[in-house]
């Protein structure tokens, strides 16, 4: 047994690869020692880091070799620019060639870096196409969201074509964050200062609810990296039992996905707060309470 | 349909074309001098919400089932204000609807269709990263905007003024809306002019290398030296 529970969402980028991973088996590529930064930022003359805000490399997990990718939330909100896409980009056509048993795709971001949107939009797309290529490859990608960034812009978009999205309570994917919303739209139309709400309508929970992500569970390293291992081990087995996405996507998976989709935007418009769906289906006010172990046994249940 | 779609439309395909709009979305085909091909796309600058984008992966679903194992060109016209705002849209996970788009999009690649996108209009963000800049080869009509958000909740988010980021837009490149600016960094291949045969220009896209190849575009362009290079040294790497 490990000691005290290690928050996943309070840890640094660095510190949840260390403790994601074996003990000491990751090695990092064009670590910070290499100084590659953004000339955009500095253009701007705005902070840069020196990994640019993302730790690449390859480690054991579990003893199974895998590349890891892991955003530091705590640099410009985990935001893509042109070398932090360029990093990413790199490590994914890497596990093409390396073919490991898995990639790790850590996410913590609020999408484009906007100080350079311009390349930073580029990059999320070859992010996209690169990551495709990984999947025709044969190579699983798992998703870890628990940041305080959660999985937005580009990135949420990201964090779905992966073939597993492990995710906690406090995590969170969507597209447009609650502040951008309430910006053009209006606080009538969604008060991102209302934290429950924003839980309520892009956590865990509910993307766990509406089969937007694979498994919940507690905000913890320990329990990341148990379920991103038992996936690693047991890859073909687990995808089988909760494969919402297969790794390589036939016309027949996707009629089925455009289906269930489709099924999914015909819920009424009275759905505006998870709350709503939660009460429909049973689970009322009891989501809150339930534990991340509680909560996928009572879903899957639901879904037999 | 609005009138400057029917004229881009006719321009394209002198030799017949038969697109319906449906909602924002425009779909059909058209005749070319190597044959017919799918036209898909979004006309008035659409918010691509939920259902645009069903229809749009709907589309791209049919065209791949329609052809078998003679697939065709997909002509993708990108007129898009970006993703929808809204409450209820992110609820319903509106990430996984443009994750599902893209995937589509993928499979119509892998099973050998080639894919060009016109971007006539707006290509903006999440609506534009969904469907039109996944394509093999990316053009931008003249008079096209290309951008990433709106100034006002950009500065919300970077805590610029938006008066400071205004004036930022007028000079940096890799900043600053604008289809020139993405064509210098490879996410656009070509930018046509008024002046030119569009059907002819079509064509010559209609064939080519379905490689992601921007990354050295925008080295060899001079707009953006390190999305390569870095890349490379990360492959490299021991």
């Amino acid at each position: 047994m490990r000691g005290l529970a290690q928050s996943y969402r309070e840890a640094l980028a660095r510190l949840r690869v260390q403790a994601l991973l074996d003990p000491g088996s990751f090695s990092e590529w064009v670590g910070p020692t290499q100084r590659v930064t953004s000339p955009h930022l500095a253009a701007l003359e705005a902070p840069v880091s020196f990994d640019d805000g993302v730790i690449v490399g390859q480690g054991l997990l579990h003893a199974h070799p895998v590349i890891m990718i892991a955003q530091e939330g705590q640099f410009n909100g985990g935001a893509v620019g042109e070398v932090h896409g360029a990093k990413i980009r790199g490590a994914l056509l890497r596990a093409v060639r390396d073919k490991p048993g898995a990639v790790l795709l850590c996410i913590d971001s609020g999408g484009v870096r906007l100080h350079e949107a311009n390349a930073g939009l580029i990059a999320i797309s070859e992010i996209m196409r690169a990551l495709f290529a990984v999947q025709e490859a044969g190579i699983p990608v798992i998703a870890l969201i628990g940041g305080a960034c959660g999985a937005f812009g580009g990135m949420g978009i990201v964090a779905r074509l992966c073939d597993v999205i492990i995710i906690s309570e406090e995590g969170r994917i969507g597209l447009s964050g609650p502040e951008v919303i309430e910006t053009v739209k209006g606080v009538e139309e969604f008060d991102s200062r209302d934290r429950a709400l924003v839980w309520r309508i892009t956590g865990g929970k509910i993307r766990r609810t509406l089969g937007e992500a694979t498994l919940l569970v507690d905000d913890d390293i320990a329990a990341f990296r148990a379920a991103a291992g038992e996936m690693v081990g047991a890859r073909s087995l687990f995808l089988k039992k909760r494969g919402l996405n297969p790794t390589t996507s036939s016309l027949q998976t996707l009629q089925a996905a455009q289906q269930q989709l489709g099924a999914r935007a015909e819920l009424d418009a009275e759905i505006r707060d998870g709350q709503v769906l939660w009460s429909r289906m049973g689970l009322g006010d009891q989501v809150s309470l339930m534990s991340p172990e509680q909560f996928n046994r009572r879903l899957e249940a639901l879904e037999s | 349909m609005r009138s400057s779609k029917q004229t881009l439309l006719d321009r394209l395909f002198p030799m017949g074309h038969a697109i319906a709009q449906e909602g924002l979305v425009l779909r059909g085909w058209g005749e070319t001098k190597q044959g017919r091909v799918h036209v898909i796309g979004t006309t008035d600058h659409a918010a691509i919400d939920t259902r645009i984008a069903l229809t749009l992966s709907d589309a791209v679903l049919k065209a791949i089932a329609a052809d078998g194992s003679d697939p065709r060109p997909i002509v993708f016209i990108a007129d898009t204000q970006g993703q929808a705002l809204s409450r209820r849209e992110e609820l319903l996970g509106l990430h996984g609807y443009f994750a599902h788009l893209a995937r589509c999009v993928n499979l119509a690649r892998q099973q050998g269709h080639r894919l060009v996108t016109l971007i006539d209009g707006e290509a903006v963000s999440g609506g534009f990263l969904a469907f039109g800049l996944l394509a093999d080869c990316i053009v931008a009509l003249p008079g096209a905007e290309v951008r990433v958000m709106d100034l006002r909740a950009m500065a919300r988010i970077t805590r610029i003024p938006f008066e400071r980021l205004t004036e930022l837009a007028q000079i940096s490149p890799v900043f600053a809306p604008g289809a020139e600016n993405y064509w210098r960094m490879g996410g656009i291949h070509a930018l046509w002019t008024e002046a030119e045969d569009w059907s002819e220009q079509l064509l010559v896209l209609l064939q080519g290398n379905p490689e992601d190849e921007r990354a050295r575009l925008g080295a060899e362009r001079g707009g953006r030296m390190l999305a390569a290079i870095v890349a490379q040294q990360v492959f490299h790497a021991h």
